[in-house]
Order: structure tokens, then C-alpha cells, then sequence
């Protein structure tokens, strides 16, 4: 049976996504996917889903869901308290959901981006391959005040009362591991010194494409050919501001590329606050 | 095809990628290699496995999973280079790309002309007289990197850019020309508007255009203009074009 979930508020930039789009830069298209990959497989794995279904992810300000139908669903990533219909639950773990109720999350001030997951992924239109909304690919960039999404229902509740314990490590540890950019080497000892010495702090300017930093670093590179880019590439633009780009990046950039995040580094910094600060430690790579 | 003894540096870019990068320039003959270098790597890993990013002088592989020995890789992406490529038949198109000109749609036209001591229908003539090569495409989904302005037509950026360029803008900026395939800020004088769309998720191929292909601006009224805008928006169309 089909059921669908009605978005009562809608918090800010909530968007369904998962893991995004392969295959699809010969067209321009990002990558899209959830911004901590981590907490998004969580809230599959706990579900014992497949790791590409589809989750709510919510940045900030967490959405107000009511479900029309009987499922069992996972909340993951930012720190939260779920509430369903008002009584209080735990995260990373199987709650159970019965026809007609309201899941509400209280916020509490760690992290920027939660997942709410569900049992088989949320069945919202597929794309290229990936349901990961985005302005031009699909019809809506994100989630509105009653929108409905469609779910498969799940009447299984043989579910275990198992949780997880996950340690929320982005708030202590500001230590953000990246391999040397293809550019890294033409940046003066000086300037390496600088990126890797100075603490720098996550401007207020964050989304999905990309973290500006508020720091600058001297820059005195000629202009560069535009080249490819990866979610976690750092560019170094002209006015020496330095950028991390996220998920929703371009598949091309103009500007330097003197580092790249490592995979976790990515779900890491995704978590970061604005005002928080970072440091940056060079990965050995193999040439 | 005539011998380019094509170097290349190979560098790992993350756990999942490596980059391919040749010489820093612009250049027909480095397109030719790296399509055929992208498309003999596509053959050998299968679409699946890897996607390769293609821009001027670099493929960046990106591979589904973790890279296990950078080496190993590699070793495999050099075997897969021949300086020796033929020429294969590959289909190149040129599009017939139909652009107003005129005032109500291209406010700012007037105004370059002014900047570049030229009269419009100057702009317009250098505008539509080269074929552009389609070098990647990227920064947007369906905007072309094209390659061929005319040297007269070179226009630094704004250095306030707009808030708001409107699909189908034709904008130049610094060396370069290009469409904007959605709204979208940018810092490009926008000199003509085209009803073409360049990004269409519900066709069989997204983007009608592919890196290699020619493009020519053609120049129409403002009649013209909303003749084809209906006709695209009813269904699907895409430009005329001929095989080079």
C-alpha cells in the first residue's frame, strides 16, 4: 500500500536526497546527495534499507511531518529530539509510526543538516538516476508547506528496540583532513604555511553548493583555465577567500584547486556551524 | 590525424578520482585527443564504473568506488592513451542557433557597442560570423563552454555582477561567449537573447549539443523570436543543425 507524508511546516531548505547523480556531468549536472553522507547511511542502515533510499534532510530548522499511513522511520544527523504526536523519542533508532501522526523535532543548537529516514526510501520523482532535488533536474528545488510525498507502508513492527549510540564528533574535533589540490604546489611556501597553520572560521554564506571561509590568503595566481571539480575540492578565488565546495557544486570551477577534502572530511564540515572553526591537515596522497 | 605527442600528468585527485590534465591552452587538437581519450577509457571501464569529467585541457575520472592502488590506475589510463588515435567518423554537428538582437530583448547591447566604439549591427555581424566549438560543457546544466569569439568582441566582466540573468540570455564575458541555459546571476553583458532551450530533462539526450559540435548564432527578429519560443515551449524543439 501506498501512503504519502504531508510536510506541515517545512523548516529551512528541507530537500529529499540520496546518494545523488552519477554519470551526468557530460550534461553539467551536479552531484547533488545528502550533505553528511554518514548520517544518511545511518538512517538506512538502522531502517535495514537499501543505502540509496531516499531521505528528508533539513538544514537548521527541522520540518513538521504528519504520515498517512502505518511505517517505521529513522532520525539521524544535526542533534535532535524527536517527538512523535508529542511524546519523546530517541535518534538512530526504529520509531514506529501509526496512521495520522505527527513528528515534530526540537532542535538543539549542534550540527546543521538532519535526516529523517523511512522504511524503502521515500518514493518522490527519480531523476537521472537520483531523487536528490535540484533546481532544472527536478520540478521543485525543495520542500513546501503541503507537499506530499509518497512512501511505501510498512505494517512489519516486529522491530527490534535496538538504537545506536553515535559519537557527534563534528563539534570537538575541528581538524579537517584534505589531500593536496592539483594547484596546491603553485601556491609560495608562505601561503601553504598560512592554509595550513591559520584557524579558519565558517562563514554565514554556507549552502548546499559550497562553505565560504572568512579568512583570506594572500593571492597573487594568474587566472586559471576552467577544470573540473569535485564536491570537497577548496578553491582559492581572487579576492583570496577561500571556498569548500559541497554537494550541489558545479562539475567545473575557474578558480584554484588546492585541496581536497578526504570523503569523511566532507560529512564533517558539512556539520560545521557558521562561526565555528577549522583546521586544515594535509593527507599524504600517492602521486 | 596528425601526431600531437600529447603530454599528459596523471595526479591523484581523491579516494575516488584521478585527474588528467594536459597543457594549459585552449586547442582544437587537445579536444580531439581528450574525447578520444575519454571515450577509449569509457569503453574500457564501462559507464558505470567510472564518469569522466571533461573540461579544456583535463579529464577528471571519477570512479564509483574507493580507489584501491592509485598505481595500478594509473598504469591502466596510460595504456589507454594512443597518440595514434584515427580520426573516427564521430558524428559533429553544427546547431543553428536563432538569437534576437534587438533592443526589448538585449537591453545592454546598445551600450557595448557604445563601450567598444562599434556600431550595433557590427556587434551582431561579428557575433554570428564564427562556427564556435562546444569545448565541455559545465557551471550550469547545459551551458556550453564555446570556444571562436572574435578578439574585437572581448569585454572584461562586470565587476558587479547581475542578480539575475534570464534563461536564454547571450552574454559575453572576458574571452568568452556563452547561453544561459537558466536564470542565474552572472557578470556577462548580455547581448541577445536566444528561445532555444539548452537543458531539457524530459529529452532522450539533456543537452542537444556535445563537445566537439559547432555552433552558429543566427540572427532573428523579435517575431521570429516569439514564433519559436511558443514552438519550443509546445514541443521539445531543438535548433536545426547539419552534420560537419
Amino acid at each position: 500500500m501506498i501512503s504519502s507524508v504531508k510536510i506541515i511546516s517545512s523548516g529551512l531548505y528541507t530537500t529529499i536526497q540520496d546518494r545523488g547523480r552519477f554519470g551526468y556531468s557530460k550534461y553539467g549536472v551536479p552531484k547533488s546527495g545528502a550533505m553528511d553522507f554518514q548520517s544518511f547511511s545511518l538512517a538506512n542502515a538502522v531502517l535495514n534499507n537499501d543505502e540509496n533510499c531516499a531521505v528528508i534532510e533539513w538544514t537548521m530548522i527541522p520540518p513538521v511531518l504528519e504520515f498517512e499511513g502505518d511505517t517505521i522511520i529513522a532520525v539521524t544527523g544535526a542533534v535532535c529530539i524527536p517527538f512523535l504526536n508529542d511524546v519523546e523519542h530517541r535518534m538512530n533508532c526504529q520509531l514506529q509510526v501509526r496512521k495520522g501522526d505527527v513528528l515534530k523535532l526540537k532542535s538543539v543548537i549542534n550540527g546543521v543538516y538532519g535526516f529523517v529516514g523511512i522504511r524503502y526510501g521515500f518514493q518522490s520523482e527519480l531523476c537521472l538516476g537520483s531523487r536528490s532535488q535540484y533546481n532544472m533536474v527536478t520540478a521543485s528545488s525543495v520542500l513546501r508547506k503541503n507537499d506530499t510525498i509518497f512512501y511505501n507502508n510498512c505494517i512489519d513492527f516486529s522491530a527490534s528496540n535496538s538504537s545506536i549510540h553515535v559519537p557527534v564528533f563534528w563539534n570537538e574535533c575541528s581538524i579537517i583532513h584534505a589531500f593536496k589540490g592539483p594547484e596546491f604546489d603553485l601556491l609560495s611556501e608562505s601561503q601553504k604555511g598560512d592554509l595550513l597553520h591559520m584557524n579558519l572560521t565558517i562563514s554565514k554564506d554556507r549552502n548546499r553548493m559550497g562553505i565560504p571561509l572568512d579568512e583570506s590568503l594572500e593571492n597573487d595566481f594568474e587566472s586559471m583555465l576552467t577544470s573540473p571539480v569535485l564536491p570537497g575540492t577548496v578553491q582559492l578565488t581572487p579576492s583570496g577567500k577561500l571556498i569548500i565546495l559541497m554537494r550541489d557544486c558545479q562539475t567545473t570551477g575557474g578558480y584554484p584547486r588546492i585541496l581536497q577534502l578526504t570523503k569523511d572530511a566532507i560529512n564533517h564540515i558539512a556539520q560545521k556551524r557558521m562561526g565555528e572553526q577549522i583546521k586544515f591537515k594535509l593527507k599524504k596522497t600517492l602521486e | 590525424m596528425k601526431k600531437s605527442n600529447t603530454k599528459f600528468q596523471y595526479k591523484r585527485y581523491s579516494e575516488h578520482a584521478i585527474l588528467i590534465q594536459g597543457p594549459s591552452k585552449i586547442d582544437e587538437t587537445l579536444l580531439e585527443n581528450l574525447l578520444f581519450y575519454k571515450k577509449s577509457i569509457e569503453k574500457f571501464y564501462g559507464k558505470l564504473i567510472i564518469e569522466v569529467i571533461l573540461s579544456y585541457n583535463s579529464l577528471l575520472i571519477y570512479y564509483a568506488s574507493t580507489i584501491e592502488n592509485v598505481y595500478d590506475e594509473v598504469l591502466t589510463l596510460k595504456s589507454l592513451f594512443s597518440d595514434e588515435f584515427e580520426n573516427q567518423a564521430s558524428k559533429k554537428r553544427l546547431w543553428k542557433v536563432p538569437v534576437c538582437y534587438s533592443n526589448s530583448l538585449a537591453p545592454e547591447l546598445s551600450s557595448f557597442a557604445v563601450n567598444k566604439s562599434m556600431e550595433i549591427d557590427e556587434v551582431i555581424s561579428l557575433h554570428t560570423t564564427p562556427l564556435y566549438t562546444v569545448y565541455f560543457i559545465g557551471f550550469l546544466p547545459g551551458f556550453l563552454y564555446l570556444g571562436g569569439l572574435d578578439e574585437k568582441l572581448f569585454a572584461p566582466r562586470k565587476s558587479t555582477p547581475s542578480q539575475k540573468l534570464e534563461h536564454g540570455s547571450v552574454a559575453i564575458g572576458g574571452n568568452q561567449t556563452g547561453i544561459y541555459p537558466c536564470d542565474s546571476p552572472g557578470g556577462w553583458h548580455v547581448i541577445g537573447k536566444t528561445p532555444v532551450r539548452f537543458f531539457d530533462i524530459n529529452a532522450d539526450n539533456c543537452c542537444f549539443a556535445s563537445p566537439g559540435d559547432k555552433i552558429q548564432f543566427i540572427s532573428i527578429t523579435e517575431e521570429q523570436y516569439n514564433d519559436i519560443g511558443l514552438l519550443v515551449n509546445t514541443s521539445n524543439s531543438i535548433p536545426e543543425s547539419k552534420i560537419l
